[in-house]
């Protein structure tokens, strides 16, 4: 076999392997919308509740004994807000944590497929092709991740809709975003079938899934601005890739001051998915045969 | 070559302490269909794992088509299919979705896969459903589907784990009936495992008895038979009189005379076929009658008997491979 002959066939196994969890997803009309209509809750209920633009402009809020007129109060609201969020609106802050929160949820279920495929042996059957052991995992980790990026597509348009700031908007800059989020998912995703690839048990699975989630979600600048944390989360936050994914959206989508500069986001983001992805196609050489 | 699988040695050890598999050696020759017929956990689902690359033996190895089944994994399995004892295909996917996946899991291009399918398809009979999702499918169906999904590369030796585990007689036989086809049109050596005599019996050119990870006996199905010593002859004679065990007891290939009281005797004997004529003859010659008589051909279960000194039970499996059957046997009654 020849060397370009090898290449396709490693990519047609890899592409058999992806289209097939993607099927699943898009033939069933009532999965695909149930998955986009968890975004969409979160979305609405949590980015339009924690309205904290309103403790300032829309109370009776002032100083006894000062009269301080309601334009004052209502720049230093607005200060204060920017200061807080880097943007005057805490929707469009949290619009773009969300984005990064979704591709996170997404993600966790890639490890559940695998543990599901060893159940039933459908692992044993494909393991008995030629097909690279690299692949299976890589298939997994490809299709939560084009899963998780449409959902977080998804999520933009909604949250446009519910009135985002977009007037910072850019073609480069929305292409950037999901970028970051490609980068981020593609790790994440790894690191979850990685933990997923000894196991035969979908209990133990949840377990961890659920252990990880929320704290990933509040260990990072998704939901609130990490300066304002004790030191030691703000250790927790700068290792967690979801606050560099959130940070270049918030810098490429509403012109936030960053946290760090674009290049550094973008490079650890790399990295990040670089170095779980190998790691993962090197312990499925060695976990997928025993 | 003479062998399409030659296995030396073959060992597999659990954990470092549980023998699954115990220094196994035997050959498999081109066109035949050997079985490996034992109890759950006797260790014929190890065996078939290693030989399809999906465990590492211990020690020992394998030639499958004279590829090293450790040292040159990718050549034995492009040249083997495997059909597993649970219901593998996707059940979100049509049947012609599944073929096509695992064609493609071989490499084989579009245009050769997708005719390939659909001959596929038709050699199970599965033309009418290929376009249904395999959720809809029988237990019969389902098998039936694993077996195309298994010779979607033309492999050279095909192996079946339990075949035709959980499905009832009829659509057992109706397996069989495919896998007779397999050897007789396609002349594909299968290497199968059962726990189910009879097809061992209707089915294997030779027959591996397994046992606690050994091979306890080797041959055909009548070599097996043959060598409990022979058939066994029941005969009841009109009146009780002394001596007609010393009559039959001089008839040639007669092996034993059991006197079992009332003018019953029963009799071991190679052939028995042969003998009950001339039994019947002396006896009349002597002035008695034979009332009855009946000819029993040893079965394989007394075979098992013989071999391991205990008759084929179901053993305890371990927990995931009690799911898998369960999973397997409850869509196997779907219908």
């Amino acid at each position: 076999m020849s060397e370009t002959e090898l290449t396709t066939s490693v990519l047609h196994g890899l592409w058999a392997l992806t289209n097939r969890e993607l099927k699943k997803w898009y033939k069933e009309p009532v999965i695909l919308l149930l998955s986009l209509i968890q975004p969409v809750v979160w979305l609405g209920l949590y980015g339009k509740s924690l309205n904290f633009g309103a403790l300032f402009t829309q109370g009776s809020f002032n100083i006894p004994g000062l009269d301080i007129p309601k334009s004052v109060l209502d720049q230093i609201a607005l200060e204060i807000m920017s200061n807080t969020f880097g943007t005057t609106d805490y929707f469009s802050f949290l619009a773009v944590g969300m984005l990064s929160f979704v591709a996170l949820f997404t993600a966790m279920f890639s490890g559940m497929s695998i543990v599901w495929d060893r159940r039933f042996g459908f692992l044993d059957k494909i393991l008995t092709t030629p097909v690279p052991r690299g692949s299976i995992v890589m298939a997994k980790v490809l299709s939560s991740t084009i899963r998780a990026l449409l959902q977080s597509a998804i999520v933009l348009v909604i949250a446009v809709l519910l009135g985002m700031d977009v007037s910072k908007f850019t073609v480069l800059g929305v292409a950037g975003t999901f970028v970051a989020l490609f980068l981020m998912v593609f790790g994440l995703s790894s690191i979850f079938v990685m933990l997923a690839l000894r196991s035969t048990n979908w209990q133990s699975q949840m377990a961890i899934m659920n252990l990880l989630n929320l704290p990933l979600l509040f260990a990072s600048n998704a939901l609130f601005p990490a300066k304002y944390m004790p030191t030691w989360l703000q250790y927790v936050v700068k290792v967690n890739p979801i606050s560099y994914a959130t940070d270049i959206g918030r810098q490429l989508l509403l012109g936030s001051p960053g946290l760090n500069t674009l290049a550094f986001d973008f490079a650890y983001l790399a990295a990040f998915a670089v170095v779980f992805s190998t790691i993962g196609i090197l312990l499925s050489w060695h976990y997928l045969t025993q | 070559m003479s062998y399409v699988i030659d296995v030396r040695s073959l060992t597999k050890i659990y954990n470092g302490k549980v023998k699954a598999v115990d220094d196994i050696s035997f050959s498999v020759k081109e066109g035949e269909v050997f079985g490996f017929l034992g109890p759950n956990g006797a260790g014929k689902s190890t065996t078939i794992k290693m030989l399809t690359t999906l465990l590492r033996p211990t020690s020992g190895t394998a030639l499958v088509c004279g590829f090293d089944i450790v040292r040159e994994q990718n050549s034995v399995r492009r040249v083997v299919g495997v059909v597993h004892q649970e219901y593998t295909a996707d059940e979100d996917l049509t049947g012609y979705e599944n073929i096509m996946l695992i064609a493609d899991l071989y490499g084989i291009p579009r245009e050769v896969s997708k005719q390939r399918a659909l001959e596929l398809l038709k050699l199970v009979d599965l033309e009418a459903a290929a376009h249904r999702k395999v959720e809809t499918y029988s237990g019969g169906m389902r098998r039936r589907l694993e077996l195309a999904c298994g010779l979607v590369n033309h492999p050279k030796v095909l192996f079946l784990d339990e075949p035709t585990l959980g499905l009832d007689v009829q659509t057992r036989a109706a397996v069989w009936g495919y896998i007779k086809k397999l050897k007789e049109e396609l002349g594909i050596t299968i290497f199968m495992t059962t726990h189910y005599l009879e097809e061992a019996d209707s089915l294997c050119d030779r027959i591996a008895i397994i046992d606690k990870g050994k091979i306890v006996k080797i041959g055909t199905p009548d070599e097996l038979k043959a060598s409990l010593g022979g058939d066994v002859i029941e005969l009841e004679v009109d009146r009780v009189v002394e001596g007609v065990d010393g009559i039959i007891k001089g008839i040639p290939n007669v092996l034993e005379v059991k006197e079992l009281g009332n003018g019953r005797y029963r009799i071991k004997a190679k052939s028995g076929e042969e003998v009950a004529p001339l039994v019947i003859e002396a006896i009349r010659t002597r002035g008695f009658k034979v009332k009855r008589i009946s000819i029993t051909k040893p079965s394989l279960d007394e075979v098992y008997l013989e071999y391991t000194g205990r008759s084929l039970r179901e053993e305890e499996a371990d927990k995931e491979q009690l799911f898998a059957q369960r999973a397997t046997l409850r869509r196997a009654r779907m219908q």
